[in-house]
Formats: structure tokens, C-alpha cells, sequence
């Protein structure tokens, strides 16, 4: 049985990876490009600034695919198969719930937990460290931001955990309704204090060195030695387009691995549910 | 059938439960989905296993960044 209900999930994610890439080739790509554009002209701007300066100019790196490839096929393999590891990650979630949610029913159980995999895997690391465009963030720091995701995903997933756990316990005193109220407040504070001490990207000691105190590491526009700006900072409308294309993918990712998972286990396991009735001695409502 | 009783309408059983096959194949399962999740997002970025290439970080470019890794 868990092996079906495995398989099944990660089809569902392989397909919600599909649709994702529809959507972002559609809707994102543009937006991707105008942030490339925005990285070009600022580099090339650079460039004329530090010729001007007597600074050697460095090697242009060298493109090892093509824009083609990269907004054509590897977004698109790349959304594929992240949809497939989550819905892998959501079936081990959903099987080991099952039998375990008092009279939750198996489909709007695949809802609570592809729900549960939207906020923790994404949307509440997001909160704290947004997903960004092209030229926003700087090299030096890729590897201190890597681990403060980390971080950040891990926090969320298991409060998460504790949370579901703690709702449970307090279900037989305070009922369904209270207990996952108390739950998900208790996850809102405790979410909250980790989001307060991890620090923002901006203050990571190399940006503060190299480029001030800062909240963020969004470009602010270039200026020239006599102080005038050169080149504009980085556009507000890009920034928020991107965001909003990436949250909306990732919603589209995980009502789809829901939705598509929700009949499939129903059918699955009605078996199951129909001998539970029977226990009874009364025909299993479905 | 104790949890059924007490739940007319539950599914009676686990299906996950202590025994060891299960939960190897839980572990397995998720160990490959989270090695997935690393290269599509975080490997040649943040830390590198292919050693100093960036193959998977210039394919997986726009994804990386539309999924919300922290990328460059």
C-alpha cells in the first residue's frame, strides 16, 4: 500500500512540476529576462566606470548554455523534477499520517498535507528569505544565504512537526476546533522568534564591508566619482513581479500535488476506510 | 479494531508502523528526494560534490532562482 501511495505522489508532483513549468515559461521568463537585461547594462556600466579609473577590466564570464536552454528546458526539467522529489517527500508524509487523524478523511487529509508542504518547504522560508532574480544577491555570500535557507526550512518543517503533534495532544482536552487554534498560534510565535534572530542578508558581515548597512541585498543604483547615479538601482516592479510569479508557481506545484493525490488515495484506500465502517456493523458512509 | 470503534469513520490502521521494511523504504524514498531537492537547487552554488563545475547550477539557472534558492 505505502509503495502505491508513493508512486502515485510522486506522479502527482511530476505532473504538478508540469504545469508549474507552463506557467513560469509564460508568465516568469519575461520578468527573468528583464532582470538578465537590468545585470547586462549594470555590468556594462561598471565596466565603463572602472575603464574610466584605470582599472583593468575583468574577463567576461562565458555562457555555458544559451538563454534558450536555460529558460526553455532547464527551468522546465528543473520544475519537473522538483515537483517529483515533493510529491516523494508529500507521500511519506500522507502515508504516515494515515490511520493516525482521528476521522480525517483520505482526501482532505492530501489537502492538509500538501497545505503543510506549501508553508513549510516554501512559503515560510520565503517570508524570511524571499526567492530573488537574477542580479539580485552577491556572489561572495551564496554560501552563507544557502545556509540560512537551510536554516529556515528546517525551522519551519519541524515546528511544523511539533505543532501537529502538540495539536493532537491537546485534542482529547480541548477538542478539534481549540487545540488547532492553540497549535497553529504556538507555530506563528515560535516561526516568529526563529525569523527574528537569524539576521537579514544585507547585515552578513561581507555586504556590510563591502557595501554599508543595508536591510537587503538588492542592487542600489551605481553612481559615478562625482556621486551622480549612472545606472538606476535595481526596478521595484521586476522585484515584486518575480516574487509574486514565484509564489504563485509554488501554489499551482502544491494544490496540484493535492488535488491529483486526493482521488487517487481515496480510491486506494476505500478498502480500508469501508472495513472501518463495517466494524461497526453499518454501511461505511463515504 | 479498538481505533476503529472509537472512530466509526477512520481508517482503522496505520499503514506505517514500526516495521523495519516500512521504514526503509521511507528513509530510501526520502533520502532520494532530498538529494533532488539539493542538486536542482544548492549543488555548484553553495558547495559543490561535482567539484568546481557549474553544469547544474547554469542548467537549472532560472529555476534555481524562480523555486527560491539563493543563488549567485
Amino acid at each position: 500500500m505505502e509503495k502505491k501511495l508513493i508512486g502515485r505522489g510522486v506522479l502527482a508532483g511530476g505532473l504538478a512540476g508540469l504545469l508549474a513549468f507552463a506557467f513560469a515559461r509564460i508568465f516568469a521568463e519575461p520578468v527573468i529576462q528583464k532582470a538578465i537585461d537590468y545585470e547586462s547594462g549594470r555590468d556594462a556600466a561598471q565596466a565603463a566606470l572602472d575603464k574610466a579609473a584605470g582599472i583593468a577590466a575583468t574577463a567576461h564570464e562565458h555562457e555555458m548554455f544559451s538563454r534558450t536552454i536555460q529558460a526553455d528546458v532547464g527551468i522546465g526539467v528543473g520544475l519537473i523534477l522538483f515537483g517529483a522529489a515533493m510529491g516523494a517527500l508529500f507521500a511519506i508524509a500522507y502515508v504516515i499520517c494515515i490511520g493516525r487523524t482521528g476521522r480525517l478523511r483520505p482526501r482532505p487529509l492530501a489537502l492538509l498535507v500538501a497545505a503543510a508542504g506549501f508553508l513549510t518547504l516554501y512559503l515560510v522560508p520565503f517570508v524570511k528569505y524571499p526567492a530573488n532574480p537574477p542580479a539580485v544577491g552577491h556572489e561572495d555570500t551564496v554560501r552563507d544565504r544557502g545556509t540560512l535557507y537551510l536554516v529556515m526550512v528546517i525551522a519551519a518543517v519541524l515546528l511544523m512537526m511539533v505543532a501537529v503533534y502538540a495539536g493532537q495532544r491537546l485534542q482529547a482536552r480541548f477538542g478539534n476546533w481549540t487545540s488547532s487554534l492553540i497549535a497553529g498560534a504556538g507555530y506563528l510565535v515560535a516561526i516568529g522568534v526563529v525569523m527574528l534572530v537569524l539576521p537579514q542578508l544585507g547585515h552578513l558581515s561581507a555586504n556590510v564591508e563591502e557595501y554599508g548597512r543595508h536591510a537587503t541585498e538588492t542592487p542600489l543604483p551605481l553612481r559615478g566619482p562625482d556621486g551622480a547615479i549612472v545606472y538606476p538601482g535595481f526596478p521595484a516592479d521586476v522585484l515584486s513581479q518575480f516574487r509574486l510569479y514565484s509564489v504563485g508557481a509554488q501554489l499551482i506545484l502544491w494544490t496540484t500535488i493535492g488535488l491529483v493525490f486526493a482521488p487517487l488515495a481515496e480510491r486506494l484506500l476505500a478498502p480500508e476506510v469501508e472495513r472501518a465502517g463495517a466494524g461497526r456493523g453499518q454501511p461505511a458512509r463515504v | 479494531m479498538s481505533n476503529a470503534a472509537a472512530h466509526p469513520h477512520a481508517i482503522a490502521t496505520p499503514i506505517v508502523t514500526a516495521e523495519t521494511r516500512t521504514i526503509l523504504l521511507l528513509l530510501g524514498v526520502g533520502f532520494l528526494a532530498l538529494m533532488t531537492y539539493y542538486f536542482i537547487g544548492l549543488d555548484q552554488g553553495m558547495t559543490s560534490v561535482f567539484g568546481n563545475s557549474t553544469v547544474l547550477h547554469e542548467f537549472f539557472h532560472d529555476g534555481r532562482h524562480f523555486l527560491g534558492y539563493p543563488c549567485h
